[in-house]
């Protein structure tokens, strides 16, 4: 069923508007009906929600050393007045730092930094990698050859080693780990898109297209890439979660994000050697780590589920 | 069989060849001068020159590239600049800890895993597999440098004074003896070649060699300290082990055959391992496969925490100095490793699945 509603979406573009409607009101229908994909989705609109106004929230500036303003010492535990803390004393529900700056703030803006990190480096490789796996599956030959062999010289590093290395050509900081992490994450996407042209490359609706004048531009963006759109998006919302983790474990090792930016993966790794002494500080910023990554995880895996035409008849 | 395992040999050859190229590539635009970055305030111009000439790196980049192509495929992989000593041996030293790691990580993961996502299969919609899924969905969700700290918090300083206490850190004790196998059966180690490098990497694997020679102070204090960092590493993968588990026999129970034997009267054990179970292998191993690569990236993470001299954190210590020789020869043997457990794992395919043949 699938399938002819793609070819009458691919022949008519007023049909196109109309049946793309209906198959994304089936798919929030589906996703909305999974439970974890609901946690996921709570989950994640507080993280936007904190994210964008994080100003609001935020009793401190991400960078305010509090030395000589209030009574505090570096790396205190969490002072919550409702759980029993001196009124006397300023409350700091998430304690202080080793710079003696409020935890609670920076662990709020942090939440900008990682949907960022996020966003950014899986759009890169999807943009990239959607380039590249369309030249390779539409081309073929060596042009598909040398690409896809590329592709699998840089799979065949574990994805953390090569972006270490490339961090360190490229030099530490929140920037080129980004790069970085991108660059890595690119043959995913060009073989999701490679698998999606090459499947419709042959279909009666290409060739329709092309007999009717359409270029080679025309067919790729307008009749092919379309139809990479559903892989591309399950793979672009687990790949984001996978981009957290490792953006947060290069900052952790001191080639990401550089102080005093409060990215949560740097103020673990900033505060490591405290584990014993100041709990607090390892274990609220990658607890947030693991939040994110959950909410895009819970995500991900509910929009596979929503948009496999092999569980259709569930909806 | 031979003819496919040849013609894969054969195929993964450019990969083989790309991957040099590349970490050839990425060793030498690494920005910053070896020589300063290793040698640091005693970098004088004139020491520099005579370091940069010693080690080649004056002549031009096409035959310093020739230079390192035939030496890695002679099994030479040069000189470390910053240990000054042959990377080969460092190699050696170092490349036991990671596979002891990687091995118990892996087991951990599978040991975990499996039973735990065909249990909740099987009792599907139980509280068993709700809390499995749970459990997986926040085991791939966990930074490993975060899980592996919060052991470490619980187990070496909540759990102080009690059993259940675990080192944070080292591989073994200080004081435990550790004479390796080869001294303890007398036997005749070469000066020098592949045979004592064999020799010396099983030495170095503890928990072998304390088996080998039954030394069981040494196995018991290796295992131990092996526990967090092995449950740090390997709870990732298992939770996507656990997850393919689950959904690969959920998969298979819903097959006619299934019913078929549940029919013909067999019991339920038989029917669950013998049945099922076997024809869920096959998505499972792909995944293994495929999740390898992260316990080799989640190593550098996990061996910086528990200050274990790996390949990992060798690695990621050559990178930031500038040691081109580690960086080449270490990237290449963490590749090669990879491509040849994903050949494994190709391999396996025949052997789970008869009706695949490999053509």
């Amino acid at each position: 069923m699938i399938n002819t509603e793609k070819k009458v979406k691919a022949l008519d573009a007023e049909a196109l508007s109309l049946n793309s409607v209906s198959l994304w009101q089936i798919t929030w229908r589906r996703l909305f009906r999974r439970r974890s994909a609901v946690v996921g989705i709570v989950i994640l609109g507080i993280l936007v929600l904190i994210a964008l106004t994080a100003d609001l929230i935020a009793p401190y500036d991400y960078d305010d050393v509090l030395i000589g303003k209030e009574p505090v010492k570096a790396r205190q535990a969490p002072c919550i007045h409702m759980l029993g803390c001196p009124q006397d004393q300023p409350q700091h529900i998430a304690g202080i730092d080793g710079n003696v700056r409020d935890e609670f703030s920076r662990l709020i803006y942090g939440s900008r930094l990682s949907l960022m990190v996020g966003f950014s480096t899986v759009s890169f490789a999807i943009v990239i990698g959607a380039v590249l796996g369309a030249l390779a599956g539409y081309s073929g030959g060596w042009v598909d050859n040398s690409i896809m062999r590329f592709m699998d010289v840089l799979l065949a590093f574990p994805s953390l080693l090569l972006a270490i290395a490339i961090v360190t050509v490229l030099g530490p900081g929140l920037i080129n780990a980004l790069l970085a992490i991108g660059i890595v994450s690119i043959p995913a996407y060009a073989r999701v898109v490679r698998a999606s042209v090459l499947s419709v490359r042959e279909m009666e609706f290409v060739s329709a297209t092309r007999a009717l004048g359409g270029d080679t531009m025309q067919v790729l963006f307008r009749r092919i890439l379309p139809n990479a759109l559903t892989p591309l998006i399950v793979q672009g919302t687990l790949g984001i979660a996978s981009a957290i983790l490792d953006a947060a474990a290069l900052s952790f090792l001191g080639l990401g994000a550089q102080p005093p930016l409060p990215e949560w993966g740097s103020m673990l790794g900033a505060e490591r050697n405290q584990v014993f002494t100041a709990p607090h500080l390892v274990f609220l910023p990658g607890f947030m780590i693991a939040l994110t990554v959950l909410s895009f995880n819970l995500l991900g895996d509910g929009l596979r589920d929503a948009l496999d035409p092999r569980l259709a008849h569930i909806s | 069989m031979v003819q496919y395992l040849l013609r894969r040999l054969l195929s993964s050859i450019p990969v083989l060849f790309g991957i040099l190229i590349v970490t050839f590539i990425i060793a030498r635009v690494i920005p910053g001068d070896p020589c300063r970055a290793i040698l640091g305030e005693k970098a004088t111009a004139e020491i520099c020159e005579r370091f940069v000439h010693e080690h080649g790196l004056d002549r031009p980049i096409h035959e310093q590239l020739f230079i390192y192509m035939g030496e890695i495929l002679r099994g030479d992989f040069g000189e470390s600049i910053r240990y000054s000593m042959p990377v080969t041996r460092l190699l050696i030293e170092r490349l036991p800890t990671t596979v002891e790691l990687s091995f118990a990580a892996l087991l951990v993961s599978l040991i975990v895993g499996i039973p735990l996502g065909v249990i909740s299969a099987v009792r599907h919609n139980s509280w068993i597999d709700v809390v499995t899924m749970v459990w997986a969905n926040l085991g791939v969700s966990m930074p490993v440098f975060w899980l592996g700290l919060m052991l470490a918090y619980v187990f070496s300083l909540l759990l102080k004074d009690t059993p259940f206490w675990l080192p944070p850190s080292g591989r073994v004790s200080a004081g435990i003896p550790a004479a390796p196998f080869y001294d303890v059966w007398n036997l005749n180690v070469p000066e020098s070649g592949l045979l004592l490098a064999f020799y010396q990497f099983v030495g170095r694997l503890n928990i072998l060699n304390a088996i080998l020679t039954s030394n069981w102070e040494l196995l018991k204090d290796a295992i131990v300290h092996l526990i967090l960092p092995a449950l740090a590493l390997g709870t990732i993968p298992m939770a996507i082990v656990a997850r393919m588990a689950r959904s690969a026999m959920l998969d298979v129970l819903g097959q006619d055959y299934i019913r078929t034997a549940r029919a013909k009267g067999l019991r339920q054990r038989v029917v669950i391992m013998k049945h099922a179970f076997r024809n869920a292998l096959l998505p499972l191993v792909t995944v293994i496969g495929l999740s390898l690569g992260g316990l080799l990236g989640g190593a550098v993470l996990t061996e910086t925490i528990f200050g274990l001299s790996g390949v990992g954190r060798t690695l990621y210590e050559a990178i930031t100095a500038r040691d081109y020789g580690i960086v080449q020869a270490f990237t290449v043997v963490i590749a090669v490793f990879f491509v040849v457990l994903n050949l494994l794992v190709d391999l396996s395919y025949s052997y789970l699945d008869p009706r695949i043949r490999l053509e």
